[in-house]
Order: C-alpha cells, then structure tokens, then sequence
C-alpha cells in the first residue's frame, strides 16, 4: 500500500487552451496533473508523437509551458517537501512546490529562498527551467547556484540523480534548459539563513539614468538585494529617472524591542483579484505616464534603514493576483535583455528609444548582473538587465522591439527566454553562443524529441 | 508558431500561383514568415514565385497539389505539416470559368463547381484536421462577395463560392475551441490575371489591398473579412434587395 493515489488510477487528460503570463498566443494540448511521481513516468509514456512539457504556474511569459497538440504535465500537484535538514538548510522538494510555500514554511525556521523572481508564485520545477534570478544574482547567482542535486525524468522513463558534480553536462543543460532536457521530479535546494523575516531596506531617487547607474554602481559590494524602478516615459532632462531601493534582511539587533519576540513571523496570502472583463486598453501612455509620475514622486529622496515585509520588498506584484488581466484580452508581453558593462552607452540608448515611442512599460526594472553560471542557456552574464512590460496593442510595438533586438545584438546582449514571447529564431544562436552545444547534449539524452513546447518550437531551440 | 504578437512563421498556400495569396506571402514573410509552401499544379509559373520568394529570404518548398483531385488532398497536405507545424494557411485556388460559354457547356460549369467548391470541401477538411493535431493555427479561406447572393451575370462562379463560404463558416463554428482558426475571406472585384480585359467591377481593388485585410484579420482572430470593407454593408443591402428589381440590376 501506497499513502498515494494508487497506481491504476491514473488522472484524465483535459484538452485545454494554454497560454503564458502575458496572455499571448494560446495553443491547445492535452493536459495532465499527476499527482505522484509514478503517475508522472505513467503519462510520459502515454504521450503523443507531439512530445510533453512540464508546466509549472505558468508564470513564464510566453509559450515555454504550452506544447500545441501535444500533453503538458501540470506539475503543480507534487507539491510536498520531502525533507528538510534544519541545521543547514537543506531542504528537498518536489518540483511543484512553490517557492511561496517554501517561504511561507522555512522563515519560521530561519530560513529564505536563495533566490527569488519578482514573484513567489514559481515552482521549483519553473526556477530551475529558466534558472530564474533576483535581486541579489551581483552577490548570488541564480537559482541552480543552489541547486545541490535534482531528479529527473529522462526522455526513456528512467529516472537520474543529477548534481553539478557527477553530471555536469546535464546539470547545467537543464539549468535554464527550459524544461527541454526532461522532467524535474524533486530537487534539493540550499537556503539562505536569517535572523529576521523583515528587510532594512535603503531608497534613493535619483534624477537620470547617469545618476543611477552610477550609484548602482557602487552598490553592488555594500547590499545583497539590489533593485532600481525606472521611469521609462519619462524625457529629456529626467530620462531614465528611478528609485533605486537596496536591502538586506535585518539581523536581530535591527529590529525594535517590541518586533524582537517574534523575529521571524511571516505572513504569506494576497489579497484582490483583478476581474476578467478589462477591455484591453487600461494601461497605456496617458494612464502609465500618470503612474509613473506618482510612482516616482511617491519615493523618498533619501531614506535609510526602512524595515519592509518580505512581501512588501520581494514580491509587490503578488498582493493583485492575476495581474495580468489588467491588460484585457490582446495581453502583453515582457522584454527583458542583458547588456554587458561597459556597454552603457547601448542601455541609454535602448532607454531613449522606449522613451521616444512613449511606449508604456508598467514595470521597467534595472538590475545589475553578477557573472553568469555554467548553464547552457541561462539568462544572467555580466551587467545590466532591463526589464519592460509592455501591452500587445502599443502602437509601433514590432518595430521598436525589433530595434532594440538590434541594439541587444550588436552590443553582445541577449533576451531572456523566460520572459521571449516573440524573438527572431536566427538571433538565439547570436545571443546564446552554447547553443549548439545544448542541442547536442539534448540530442544525446532525448534522440527522440519527447521534450518539447511551442517556445522549442517557434525557436527552433532542440 | 505565431508570435506574441500574432505574427506567424509558417505559411502553406494552396493554389500556389494565386495572386492574392502571393503577395500576402509577401508581406508576411517581410515580418516573421520564413517556412513558405506554395501547393499547386506544377508549372514554371509556380516555380518563379517560389523563387521570388526565396530571393525574400524564405525558405520554400513546392508541392505538387491539384485541387480537382480530392482523393489526393490529405496525403499532400499531411506531407507537409509532418515536416514542421504550420500556422497559416491559405485556401486560395479558384477558377472563374466563362459564365456565357459555361451556360452552354455543363461539364465546363461542373467543373467550376468541382475546383472552387468540391476541391475546397476535401482541402478544407483536411487542412482543419492537421491543424487541429497540433492544436493551433489559421486556416483563411478566399471566397468572393460573389457568394453572398447569386447575379445572373456570374451565378456559376458565384454559387461556387457560396457553398465554399457556407462550408468555411460552418467549419469556423465547429472548431472554435479547438485551437484552430478559420477565417472566410470575401474580396469584392480584384484586378488580377483572372479578371483580365475584364471591366472593372463597383469598388474594384488589388491583390495588395486583399493581402493587407488577410494578414490583420489573421493577426486580430476575425472570422469575416471583406475587402474593401464597406462591401460589407454594400452587400447587406443588396442581400435584401427584392428579386424583381435585384434583376434588373446592372450589376
Ligand atoms: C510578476 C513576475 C515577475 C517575474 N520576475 C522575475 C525575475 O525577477 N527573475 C526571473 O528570473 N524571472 C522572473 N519571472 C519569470 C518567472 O520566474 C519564470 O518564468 C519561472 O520559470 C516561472 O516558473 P513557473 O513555475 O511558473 O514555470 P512555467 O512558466 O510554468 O514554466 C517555465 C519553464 O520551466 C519548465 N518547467 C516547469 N516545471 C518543470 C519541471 N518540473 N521540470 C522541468 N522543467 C520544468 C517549463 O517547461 C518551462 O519551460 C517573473 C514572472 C512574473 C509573472
């Protein structure tokens, strides 16, 4: 006896529509939840010649969880933490675990996520396929920097402990291998320690883009969380004004007597739900202007030592859920692009484009990337990443995306597949020299082609 | 796969040499396109499209298709979707005969019928079923104002074309849900090769023009498109117009 749904039950397919975050480009596949391992291996081999996907909560973007006419495995049912090693941190959960459980769970203990994307509402599953980054990748890494061993469902039904050391080759193909290499089961992630569930959180306004970079600049050895809003329409003499906010979690002498008790209380849960009947043209330049403009004035000059919720600094987003329908129904999509230091002068020029075409990003975020993993198609490498959110509808979006791709290109930066609804195939192999390399090792452990999506496809990434 | 902002990357036409469906091609194959298969009778005339495109930068491949022959259809058309998904196809063979010689030469009429609309039935069909094994995709099929009420003056072509715009909505409704879009597509007159020495009809327009409605109706999900658009209210008119003077009509 299993304590599991036994064996010969096996959960029906549902032939649904999917699409990613940004509500883009749906496609039809059968769709399965196992609720077990053993039922994960069952419904591999019950696939179609259209191959399998792993899904997560579906929070990539664009199309790297849909598998048109094929099945796609909603791993979000496993979703148990199968041990826990409270000394060190180390903890082993199954793929569907999200990485809002795992807070919700382990800061009690003393314990947060090494890494975490702007939202908490990831699995494991999702943050090793795109091997996601966050605010502290300068001081961290990215999510499989701390990923010590993973489980994986190979394309032959086997399952193989792979850790960065027996397995490299496979290890880092599947770190950001956008679920292509097979399935992740469970993984074994280290945790970072705190002492306190709150954030000292330092915010600086700054006037221009020169003002910020320069500061960001100088910050990346003094905090471990480092992030800066920009405002993108913003003109002229205020191009590329933000907020730079900068954190550490507090230790225990930072907080005031009366917090000292409970030190790491956390409490997790959203709170409004944007209806699904926004007829499409809610963001745009007028109203994202006004935003910003409040956004902006809204921040304090200077101000030092703010302590802020985990929620409150991390994952501001995930106080709306389903966000994303504030963009009706044509969607939206994200564009997220590295550039490398010492290619200042591109950012600023990406900057001004954006602003030019009063293009309305809602979320345009700067981050400074540390040096990058041994993935083969992780995203991070050294220097600036911006990140914009834009609605499908903008005027004139195709051919400012396709300048900026130019831009991105000429000056050795890439995009993001994570967040890639819409790039060029012929550019991915410019942006990610190891391509080539991926496909191999792919071809190797899946000859076939079981692993695939609509983003391997339209991408031509296996 | 189509792009997050509708723009496809695989295009399959079928009656290659159609000259709507070429500059189409054109255009999309300007924005992301770059998989083109022209399906039609082998001819040099195929060829040198395929070869304009490629000069474009699109890889093309032709395929021998001939839509009076049904029982070839699904072979054909499952050839080239087992070698790549598709997102866009184009149903867009079509003959207009010569109504006046027609009237006298039933076989010759018949066979008007047999291309547009019998040749568009087993395309159709096929077509819908491949799109729906990768569950996404558009099918636009080119039908004519001349569908939406019979003129004495081209009623062989004309009724043709109606029962393919009937079956093609018919087809729109039973996919919905499925992943698959079909979209009918009613171009008033359009100077072509087919109409030439032809007057101009009420309204005439290009190829270009029809190619420009095909890839925004594509790119917005429509299930009609007229070109020019206000044909559509031309033709809601003239739908209601009462046979005896509807007659009469120089039209
Ligand atoms: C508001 C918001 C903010 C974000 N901020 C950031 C950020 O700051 N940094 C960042 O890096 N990303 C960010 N993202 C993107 C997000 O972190 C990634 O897209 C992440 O992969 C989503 O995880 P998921 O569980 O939803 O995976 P999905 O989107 O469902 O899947 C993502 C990929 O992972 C694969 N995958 C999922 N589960 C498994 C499995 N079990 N085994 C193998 N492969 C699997 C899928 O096949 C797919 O290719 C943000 C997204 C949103 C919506």
């Amino acid at each position: 006896m299993s304590d599991g749904p036994s064996a010969d039950f096996f959960p029906a397919a549902r032939r649904t529509a999917l699409h990613g975050w940004g509500r883009t480009a749906p496609t039809v596949a059968d769709v399965v939840t196992p609720m077990t391992r053993e039922q994960v291996v069952g419904a591999l081999r019950r696939r179609s010649e259209r191959g399998v996907i792993a899904r997560g909560l579906g929070r990539s973007y664009g199309d790297p969880a849909q598998n048109g006419g094929g099945l796609v495995l909603d791993m979000t049912a496993l979703n148990r933490v199968l041990d826990a090693d409270l000394e060190q941190g180390i903890v082993t959960a199954e793929a569907g675990v999200s990485l809002d459980r795992l807070i919700e769970l382990f800061v009690p203990f003393g314990f947060f996520v090494p890494v975490t994307p702007g939202t908490r509402q990831v699995t494991v599953g999702g943050a090793i396929g795109a091997d996601v980054h966050g605010k502290n990748h300068h001081a961290d890494g990215s999510f499989c920097d701390h990923v010590l061993s993973m489980d994986l469902l190979l394309a032959d039904g086997t399952v193989r402990t792979v850790t960065p050391e027996d397995d490299p080759e496979l290890f880092w193909a599947t770190a950001g291998g956008m679920g292509l290499t097979g399935i992740v089961l469970s993984a074994v992630i280290r945790m970072t320690p705190i002492e306190t569930s709150l954030v000292s959180v330092d915010t600086d306004r700054t006037k221009d883009l020169d003002e910020i970079m320069a500061l960001m600049a100088e910050t990346d050895e003094k905090y471990r969380y480092t992030v800066a809003w920009l405002d993108c329409l913003a003109k002229g003499r205020n191009l590329g004004r933000s907020v730079l906010t900068c954190g550490e979690f507090a230790r225990l002498d930072d907080l005031p007597a009366r917090k000292r008790a409970k030190p790491l209380r956390f409490k997790s849960g959203s709170l409004v739900t944007v209806p699904d009947v926004i007829p499409g043209r809610l963001p745009n330049k007028f109203t994202m202007g006004l935003f910003n403009e409040m956004w902006y004035r809204k921040a304090p000059q200077h101000k030092v030592g703010q302590l802020q919720s985990i929620s409150a600094f991390f994952h501001p987003l995930d106080a709306i859920q389903e966000w994303n329908r504030a963009y009706g129904k044509t969607g939206f999509l994200q564009y997220q692009f590295v550039m490398p230091f010492e290619r200042e002068e591109a950012l600023r020029k990406a900057v001004e484009k954006i602003s030019a075409a009063g293009a309305p990003s809602s979320l345009t975020v700067l981050k400074r990337f540390g040096p990058g993993n041994r993935g083969y198609l992780s995203f991070p490498k050294p220097g600036w990443t911006l990140t914009l959110d834009f609605p499908t509808n903008t005027p004139g979006l195709a051919r400012l995306l396709h300048e900026l791709d130019e831009l991105v290109l000429s000056n050795d930066g890439r995009l993001y597949l994570a967040k890639d609804s819409r790039m060029d195939p012929a550019d991915m192999g410019r942006m990610y020299p190891r391509l080539e390399e991926f496909r191999t090792l792919r071809a190797k452990v899946d000859p076939d082609g079981v692993f695939v999506s609509d983003q391997a496809r339209r991408l031509g990434l296996a | 796969m189509k792009d997050a902002l509708g723009a496809p990357q695989s295009l399959l036409i079928l009656g290659g040499t159609s000259e709507i469906a070429l500059h189409t091609a054109r255009k999309m194959v300007d924005e992301r396109v770059r998989r083109v298969v022209l399906a039609g009778r082998p001819s040099e005339a195929l060829d040198r499209a395929a070869e304009g495109l490629r000069r474009q930068g699109a890889n093309v491949e032709v395929v021998a298709f001939d839509a009076a022959e049904p029982e070839t259809h699904e072979k054909t058309i499952d050839g080239v979707f087992a070698d790549g998904d598709i997102d866009v196809v184009l149903l867009a063979f079509g003959v207009l005969g010569d109504q006046e010689s027609d009237e006298q030469d039933p076989v010759a009429a018949a066979k008007v019928a047999q291309v547009n609309y019998v040749g568009g039935v087993s395309a159709g069909l096929a077509t819908v079923k491949a799109l729906r094994r990768q569950g996404h995709g558009s099918l636009a099929v080119i039908s004519s104002v001349a569908a939406e009420r019979a003129r004495k003056a081209n009623f062989i072509y004309g009724s043709s074309k109606a029962g393919l715009d009937a079956f093609a909505q018919g087809l729109a409704d039973k996919v919905h849900g499925t992943g698959v879009h079909v979209m009918v597509v009613r171009p008033g007159f359009v100077k072509t090769k087919m109409t030439e020495g032809m007057p101009d009809g009420p309204m005439a327009t290009t190829p270009d023009v029809v190619a420009d409605g095909i890839v925004k109706g594509l790119r917005k999900g429509s299930t009609t498109v007229w070109v020019p658009g206000q044909l559509r209210y031309v033709f809601s008119v003239l739908r209601h117009v009462p046979r005896p003077i509807f007659r009469k009509l120089p039209i």
